[in-house]
């Protein structure tokens, strides 16, 4: 028998950046707030401490800081006739647990989507025709558009202290920004760190070209600066050890660098570490929440009632909690009937590592997970005439490493020995003089490729692991061909040694042992109405009008773009129509 | 480049003999070791006298000794994985262990074996010594160097068929573990002295670039530090 506790105005699901921005919202707006995460309490001191977090094994490797799949973790098949395995050991992707979320070990890479993102259906149907979109393509617009989402980026940038040139000020075209942007109200609140020797190279490349690098929009601070909400952050040194690592210099923007310090004192907002919620409660219509059901640290179940629930989870976690709790209908790929764990969708990433003479010195463990680096906009979104190419989004392509970690950045070429004399002599010759070169594409989203609950496998409290029935489709083989033939070209005009190129080939399967991204989305959907999506323009669950998905599980189709820009515009966007609008009147804020 | 192993496989066998219970880790020919250079002897918690002899033998092919820089094992990579599989890695605790194991599934979806990476030793180690023993007569570590290779070869391409977990499998997490040994911390027991760090100029846990940002494609001229501060 669960414990219940006192109710409360609101229960937050998962204290990562969403969260935390939910909880400044409601807590701003007086409300009782009780915020629930799964994870350890965590902040910079003393768990990102310097030099204890300089530690690739620990953090890079073994991945102290991400979600033990011991505990829980997805299952994955390729078709929805196999028999889902479990992701047993990290590759593909990484997942975040504990306060902060995946915010503590993201790199730091703040893109907003490019307006035609955001209604890819209506824009690619207008362009090319309806034709151009593949029959199993599930692809849809978002229900809101760039400009309504701009001020809510432009506020996430000045709470990160996000560096970056603009390319796009109120509708002119800055030289040295990025000219495919959408048009921004204002600068970035800080300038951008100087490029690592590899995004000169693929600076000057790229040029040569006709191409116009900038800047990495990077929530890495380049100087020491103060957020609209009074915290404080400091410069980066560059260390190398963003990505996978918490930040011990207050550079990175995370919920702890940037908002959590201001709620830490609030007396109506309590924070319950190592919560893991199991349910979501509804009342007898099925179309009111409750409360939350969750197993404290000691093992105990408890019932934690409140009347306004936000789920701002993981993306898989936000979709498994629907699904447990029987919010919404499930999707069934035979009908393509139901929403939830509708549109899964994920990136494509290829890579070109260069081999250059040894008197070209990369110090590739000279990096920060944005800054520093350069990128080129010309092959993403619908920056280009794709008519010749048959083949719908594209990749964001950019240089810079992250850092030079041995175990795991090591560079040598494709015909080098994997072990002996012949593989230490490689990495002597090539550790420092190597660079790896990217596009990060978008995939679709698909009507076989879907999100529900598994069968047979259970977590570490006996419920059912999410099942993940995702594989790569001819768009996005192409899409990333033609990103790759492009990134390759500017490696070429380098003029290393060598070069080698990692990618999907048409016809391989997605693999889960290569790391991809982390950038994991829908399954939770927004959309126009009910019968396409889960939820609204607002963030809120058509079925459900006092629940509130925030996160990647909102996207109806992936982008080329780093994801968590994007994200965090959509929760500003309905932290404000909550905080105007429903708070005053709960209701539903968009008629179904 | 140079080839040639400065192991010296008589002495090595001596103190990996199954009967030794502490065995040596300064395995380097006694006419290029000064005192100074003598590790303390190292007792094995996790692996046998036999499974430590099999490791040592294999981590001195997979990184050997040469003019390059550190071997594998003077680095103390056998001694890294050793700790590792004493600690929670070793026992599966990062992984999700729950069945039914699906052995047959494609390999694209992952490690699907039941094994911890302590049991994929047990069993992979026993597995291959009773393969060399029925190839050559000989456990894996009493084979010459390039008898050693070439049965590598054949468990990295999965030509030699294991009575136990797949040989691919066994050999993909010897590498893995073996490159993790070598170039993690010293804290961990492989890496001495920062010696695979100073071999490819990785600064280690320096984690200050303040002054390089601007001076950058000038080569970065200082050695690396541990985690514990030690400098080299």
């Amino acid at each position: 028998m669960a414990t219940r506790k006192k109710s409360v105005d609101a229960v937050i699901i998962g204290y990562g950046w969403t969260g935390a921005i939910m909880a400044k919202t409601l807590t701003d707006a007086g409300l009782s707030v009780i915020a629930l995460e799964r994870g350890p309490a965590r902040d910079t001191a003393p768990d990102f401490e310097y030099p204890r977090i300089i530690d690739e094994l620990k953090h890079g490797i073994r991945g102290d800081l991400w979600q033990p799949l011991a505990k829980e973790t997805v299952t994955i098949r390729h078709t929805s006739s196999d028999v889902a395995s479990p992701y047993r050991q990290y590759g593909s992707f990484v997942l975040g647990t504990g306060v902060g979320g995946s915010g503590v070990h993201w790199n730091g890479q703040l893109w907003r989507a490019s307006p035609e993102d955001l209604r890819l259906r209506s824009h690619i149907e207008q362009r090319y025709g309806k034709k151009f979109i593949p029959e199993d393509m599930t692809i849809q617009d978002y229900p809101v558009t760039f400009e309504e989402l701009e001020p809510h980026f432009d506020h996430f940038e000045k709470v990160c202290g996000a560096t970056g040139t603009a390319g796009n000020l109120r509708g002119t075209i800055k030289a040295g920004g990025n000219p495919f942007e959408g048009a921004r109200s204002d600068e970035f609140p800080s300038p951008p760190l100087p490029p690592v020797y590899s995004s000169q190279l693929f600076a000057k490349a790229a040029s040569e070209l006709g191409y116009k690098p900038f800047p990495l929009p990077a929530a890495n601070s380049s100087r020491a600066y103060t957020n609209p909400y009074g915290v404080r952050q400091g410069p980066c040194n560059m260390c190398g050890f963003c990505e996978r690592f918490g930040c011990f210099l207050y550079s990175k923007a995370s919920p702890q660098t940037t908002i959590l310090p201001i709620l830490v004192n609030r007396p109506n907002l309590e924070v319950r570490t190592n919560s893991y919620v199991t349910r979501i409660l509804l009342d007898k219509s099925r179309t009111r929440a409750t409360g939350v059901v969750y197993v404290d640290e000691g093992g105990q179940e408890v019932e934690q009632p409140a009347d306004l629930v936000v789920l701002s989870a993981f993306q898989f976690h936000n979709v498994r909690l629907l699904l447990m709790s029987g919010v919404g209908r499930p999707y069934d790929p035979g009908t393509g009937q139901g929403v939830v764990g509708k549109n899964y969708a994920y990136q494509m990433v290829a890579g070109t590592a260069a081999f250059f003479k040894e008197d070209v010195e990369i110090n590739p463990f000279i990096g920060a997970g944005g800054a520093g680096m350069l990128a080129i906009d010309e092959f993403n979104s619908d920056h280009f005439d794709h008519s010749a190419h048959g083949f719908i989004g594209g990749s964001v392509i950019f240089a810079g490493g992250t850092g030079g970690r041995p175990i795991a950045q090591m560079l040598i070429p494709p015909g080098a020995p994997r072990w002996g004399s012949g593989w230490k002599e490689a990495v002597k010759r090539h550790y420092r003089h190597s660079a790896i070169f990217i596009s990060q594409g978008s995939v679709m989203s698909y009507r076989s490729r879907y999100l529900d609950l598994d069968p047979t496998y259970k977590d570490s409290h006996g419920l059912p692991l999410l099942r993940m029935t995702f594989d790569w489709h001819d768009n996005e083989y192409k899409m990333a061909a033609y990103s790759a033939a492009r990134l390759e070209e500017i490696v070429k005009t380098m003029k290393p040694d060598s070069f080698a190129t990692e990618m999907f080939k048409h016809g391989t399967h997605y693999d889960t042992r290569i790391y991809q991204s982390t950038h994991t989305t829908g399954g939770a959907i927004m959309g126009s109405n009910p019968s396409n999506s889960v939820i609204n323009r607002y963030s809120q669950s058509w079925d459900v009008s006092n629940l509130f998905v925030m996160g990647a599980s909102a996207f109806p189709q992936n982008i080329g773009y780093n994801p968590t820009g994007l994200l965090a515009g959509l929760a500003y966007f309905s932290a404000s129509e909550i905080r105007e609008k429903y708070l005053k009147s709960p209701r539903p804020l968009v008629d179904a | 480049m140079s080839t040639t192993s400065r192991f010296n496989r008589r002495d090595f066998l001596k103190a990996a003999a199954p009967a030794a219970i502490a065995v040596t880790q300064g395995i380097a020919p006694a006419q290029t070791l000064g005192a100074q250079d003598m590790q303390p002897q190292y007792m094995p918690v996790f692996f046998t006298g036999a499974e430590w002899a099999f490791v040592s033998a294999a981590v001195d092919r997979l990184i050997p000794a040469d003019a390059q820089g550190p071997g594998g094992v003077e680095a103390g990579v056998p001694v890294f994985i050793d700790r590792q599989l004493d600690m929670p890695y070793g026992h599966g605790a990062y992984f999700y262990m729950q069945g039914p194991f699906h052995t047959d599934a494609p390999p694209s979806l992952g490690y699907q074996l039941q094994y911890t990476p302590r049991e994929l030793y047990r069993l992979g180690i026993a597995a291959a010594d009773n393969a060399c023993k029925q190839a050559k007569g000989r456990a894996f570590s009493e084979l010459s160097h390039p008898e050693q290779e070439q049965f590598l070869t054949t468990l990295e391409k999965g030509t030699v068929s294991l009575q136990g977990p797949p040989a691919t499998t066994f050999f993909a997490q010897l590498l893995t573990n073996t490159r993790e040994g070598y170039f993690a911390d010293p804290m961990y027991g492989g890496n001495r002295g920062m010696g695979a760090w100073k071999m490819i100029g990785f600064p280690g846990a320096r984690a200050d670039f303040t002054n390089w940002m601007g001076q950058q494609g000038r080569a970065y001229p200082y050695g690396p530090t541990a985690i514990n501060g030690s400098r080299s």
